[in-house]
């Protein structure tokens, strides 16, 4: 489609889009979405001139008209339970294209002080609680993607923990997409927000129904107030024919700690942007991740560690793997403000190339402008160590399975952080199936 | 190193050292930028058709170019047409023969600025060219290089005793159209040095070119051409300084190194233009393009740099590295004080099987100085067995200084090997204490331990410019400490 004809075609959604809202959203709301339409249909999707767009092009995503997925009934118990996580005792919520499904959902036995709920639900009954969080940290500015996101939501779900409430068990949040037309798109939006001293886990996870190919946009916004516990799970694992742009906002006050599993499996394009403020002392993140680029799949991920506050802390440990035709992108920056001294930031980037029409690029970057800092970072991209490879041989072992030992153990190290076996083992089974045995190995070699 | 204790407050206020300026005949062309300029500068140096054509090309490229922003300095706009682009001293116009017929207070500028012209040169042992503002002022032991085949010469005389050669290599490396720096310097460049380097043959002495911006509101913008025949090996060393003024300077330089089967190149840059004063009045802006490519088998180009001076640096000298088992090498110490602006590093593009590079980079930050390390490594889907292995490392002196490291890092093949690795420090308390605690004062102490953090550095240095930029370093943190 021309661009002519796409920025008609968007302009007519949001037309549509303001006709379908509901009447009665309150004037911040309506304010903050009207604002983000008008901010994407002046900016446009990012081109890779932009230097954070440098190694994606988001054209295929671009020269699409989307519009929002159909509604689909057909999911059912039977697929919720092939997606998920065999043995994970959870709080669930299902979203098929992005819609709340309430009879696929299970939310039975939350503690007091605890809300999970779907934010289209919140939005119609209860908005107010959400003016203080829902677009705050995400700002329309960060990137297109984010406007759009905040223009066209109208659903997702809303987490939130009062002062001291531990949430006994995690919350899943399953996104289903089984759109098969590659026009249809969705964006979800999640609210995290931990009170003084909370714990939770959030599991937000992205599955398909085999040869969906639908475009997700989601925003997720998380603060942890003073002393909170958080452990979000990031999991993306579509279809191969996929879109998906995902960006994470994290704020953290005194002494809190949020630990980030970032894992992306699927997907044909797919972009991850991490941004966490630690903006009071104490604050701790941990960002762990794992990108698979294999086949005809780009991935990337950003991630921005700002550094606020003196005594802060990060610790960032991605791992990727190119194979078949793939392409894998990290860049890791860490800005340490004047003023923020004793900080403490490392951050390492590991990559392992198998194959000679893969790519890896990787960015780790330290700005920093504080001198009382200890702040490293590395970034490696090669292959598998001959000198492994060669103790499993003497250990008469196949040189094709040592490969596969070797790739997956690689991997699992990101993976072994993980604090919930049933998610892990799981995650663990979908990533050995996506290493094929053959022929990535052999011409790696 | 000198033990004794230091004012420090008359430390902050010492003044650049070769703030200097020498008040001698000048010819210099008016300010402004247009095709005219060009000819007329062509016309000066006598030139061939095919320069000034060469030259005339590259203007109206850069006429359709804009100014990078990308790096992390900032500085009000230029304007181009405030710049004079030719500035010669008078007694140029006929030609020194000898030594003896160089103007004296040329001579003089050069004794103080410790260049050693006359007969401390043969002591040092070292071939020096000398550019004074835009034009070459002398070349010293031409005979002698002459036996061994080796031409070390002004770009101009280059022009005119070599044009084949010049036409050959010339924008070979950095095309004229390059980015928007050389560009400029290719449309207007009026001197800088030019080494050919027979088969076969090893350079018996180092080479070396003296920069020195003399003349007010001109800007410099030289060309260095160094070419290096299959088998041969040269080591190359330029130094640079400008008087004290309080506008800012433009200094554009091209330099283009060429490698052929087995022969190696090392260069090595010991950069001290004027960097302003302490509220960032005045200084050079050096944005250079230089590039080395290392054509042949076996081949090897090492730069080092020792980036002391400029208010802003801009520069990414860089390796090409197109033949198989070719080495490519960047060793990088850059010091900023007051309110310096660093943007440099380099780039390994990896094009031949087994290609090899290192790049080792110490950024140091002190006062308001912002220090960023940019990098690019990149490996080519044909470079079988390429292997990069990255250290950059920064100490930031105080806390209103900024240290920044962006390395890109791209990788195609599956046999590639690509480490980095960054830290950021400051100088540990417990380190000074040790040293204080052994009677050594705190100045000093921290002298030390930067030489330490450069030592890698400076060990890749020619012995005698090792000990100048020791020395170089310690001037340029004084006052950064107590």
């Amino acid at each position: 489609m021309s661009a002519n004809a796409l920025s008609q075609h968007y302009a007519e959604q949001v037309q549509h889009l303001q006709q379908s809202l509901p009447g009665s959203l309150p004037d911040w709301l309506a304010g903050r979405r009207d604002g983000a339409a008008r901010r994407f249909a002046d900016a446009g999707f990012p081109d890779p001139r932009m230097e954070e767009w440098k190694y994606t092009n988001v054209r295929p995503i671009a020269t699409k008209p989307f519009g929002e997925a159909p509604v689909d009934t057909g999911v059912s118990a039977a697929d919720v339970s092939a997606l998920g996580f065999q043995g994970l005792d959870a709080y669930r919520m299902v979203f098929v294209n992005g819609r709340l499904r309430t009879d696929l959902s299970d939310l039975n036995g939350l503690p007091d002080g605890a809300t999970v709920q779907g934010l289209g639900d919140a939005i119609s009954h209860d908005p107010a609680p959400l003016e203080p969080i829902l677009g705050t940290l995400a700002h329309d500015r960060f990137s297109s993607f984010t406007a759009l996101n905040m223009a066209f939501m109208n659903d997702g779900a809303l987490v939130r923990l009062a002062r001291n409430v531990r949430l006994d068990r995690p919350v899943h949040l399953l996104m289903i997409g089984t759109a098969g037309n590659a026009a249809s798109w969705s964006h979800p939006r999640i609210l995290i927000h931990a009170g003084e001293g909370a714990e939770a886990t959030v599991i937000e996870h992205y599955a398909d129904i085999a040869g969906a190919q639908g475009f997700t946009n989601t925003v997720t916004e998380l603060r942890a107030e003073a002393g909170a516990q958080v452990r979000h799970y990031l999991l993306q694992d579509h279809a191969d024919g996929a879109y998906h742009v995902g960006s994470v906002f994290i704020q953290q006050r005194r002494d809190s700690r949020v630990i980030s599993h970032n894992v992306n499996l699927g997907g044909r394009l797919v972009r991850h942007d991490l941004n966490v403020d630690l903006t009071e002392p104490g604050a701790e993140i941990v960002l762990d991740g794992l990108f698979l680029a294999g086949g005809r799949q780009h991935v990337d991920t950003h991630t921005r560690v700002h550094h606020s506050s003196p005594n802060t802390t990060s610790r960032e440990r991605y791992r990727g793997i190119g194979q078949g035709h793939g392409r894998g992108v990290f860049k890791g920056r860490v800005l340490v403000e004047r003023g923020a001294q004793k900080t403490d930031a490392q951050q390492h980037s590991a990559n392992l190339l198998l194959s000679p029409n893969a790519e890896i690029d990787t960015k780790p970057e330290l700005e920093i402008y504080a001198d009382d800092v200890k702040c490293a970072h590395g970034a490696t991209v090669g292959q598998l160590d001959t000198t492994s490879l060669y103790y499993l041989r003497s250990r008469g072992i196949g040189e094709q399975e040592a490969r596969e030992m070797l790739v997956f153990a690689f991997a699992d190290e990101v993976l072994e952080r993980m604090d919930l076996p049933p998610v892990r083992e799981s995650i663990e089974a979908r990533l050995a199936a996506r290493l094929p045995g053959g022929q990535a190995f052999e011409t790696g070699a | 190193m000198s033990t004794q204790p230091h004012d420090v407050e008359q430390l902050i206020k010492r003044e650049y050292k070769y703030g200097f300026s020498t008040d001698i005949d000048q010819e210099i062309l008016p300010p402004g930028l247009n095709e005219d300029v060009i000819r007329a500068i062509s016309a000066k140096k006598g030139e061939p058709e095919f320069m000034l054509n060469w030259r005339l090309e590259a203007y109206r490229h850069w006429l359709t170019m804009k100014e990078p922003s990308w790096a992390h300095v900032h500085y009000p706009k230029i304007d181009y047409q405030a710049v004079s682009y030719y500035a010669a001293p008078k007694s140029k116009e006929d030609a020194p023969k000898s030594l003896d017929e160089v103007d004296p207070k040329l001579l003089e500028t050069y004794e103080k600025l410790g260049i050693p012209l006359h007969e401390r040169a043969r002591l040092a042992g070292v071939a020096v060219d000398a550019v004074f503002d835009s034009v070459s002022v002398t070349t010293t032991f031409k005979e002698k290089l002459g036996e061994a085949g080796v031409i070390f010469c002004s770009f101009s005389e280059a022009v005119h005793n070599h044009p084949e050669l010049v036409q050959k290599y010339l924008g070979t490396v950095v095309p004229a159209g390059d980015n928007y720096f050389a560009a400029l310097n290719a449309a207007v460049f009026s001197d800088g040095s030019f080494v050919y380097i027979p088969k076969g043959v090893r350079c018996p002495m180092e080479l070396s070119t003296y920069f020195r911006i003399n003349a007010m509101d001109t800007g410099q913008f030289e060309r260095t051409l160094i070419i290096a025949e299959e088998g041969s090996h040269v080591s190359y060393l330029e130094g640079c300084t400008a008087p004290q003024r309080d506008r800012n300077q433009l200094h554009a330089a091209v330099v283009e190194l060429i490698a052929l089967d087995d022969a190696e190149i090392k260069y090595s840059t010991v950069q001290n233009w004027y960097p302003g004063d302490e509220e960032g009045k005045g200084g050079i802006y050096n944005f250079v393009t230089k590039r080395g490519e290392c054509r042949g088998r076996n081949s090897k180009i090492s730069w080092t740099q020792v980036e002391a001076g400029s208010a802003i640096t801009w520069k990414y000298p860089s390796c090409i590295l197109l033949g198989d088992n070719s080495v490519g090498e960047f060793y990088s110490v850059a010091v900023g004080n007051n309110m310096q602006q660093i943007d440099s590093g380099t780039k390994m593009i990896h094009v031949g099987k087994n290609t090899h590079s290192t790049i080792i980079s110490k950024g140091i930050s002190a006062g308001r100085a912002n220090n960023a390390y940019r990098g690019l490594v990149k490996v080519t889907g044909g470079a079988d067995g390429a292997r990069n292995y990255t250290q950059c490392d920064s100490l930031l002196l105080g806390d209103r200084c900024g240290a920044h490291t962006y390395p890109y890092i791209e990788v195609k093949n599956p046999s590639a090997q690509v480490e980095h690795e960054a830290t950021t420090s400051k100088i540990g308390d417990d380190q000074i204490f040790y040293l204080k605690q052994r009677g050594i004062s705190e100045e000093d102490a921290v002298n030390m331990i930067v030489n330490g953090f450069c030592k890698e550095v400076f060990g890749e240095l020619p012995m005698e410019f090792a000990v100048e930029a020791q020395a170089l370093l310690a001037v340029s943190l004084e006052g950064a400490v107590g």
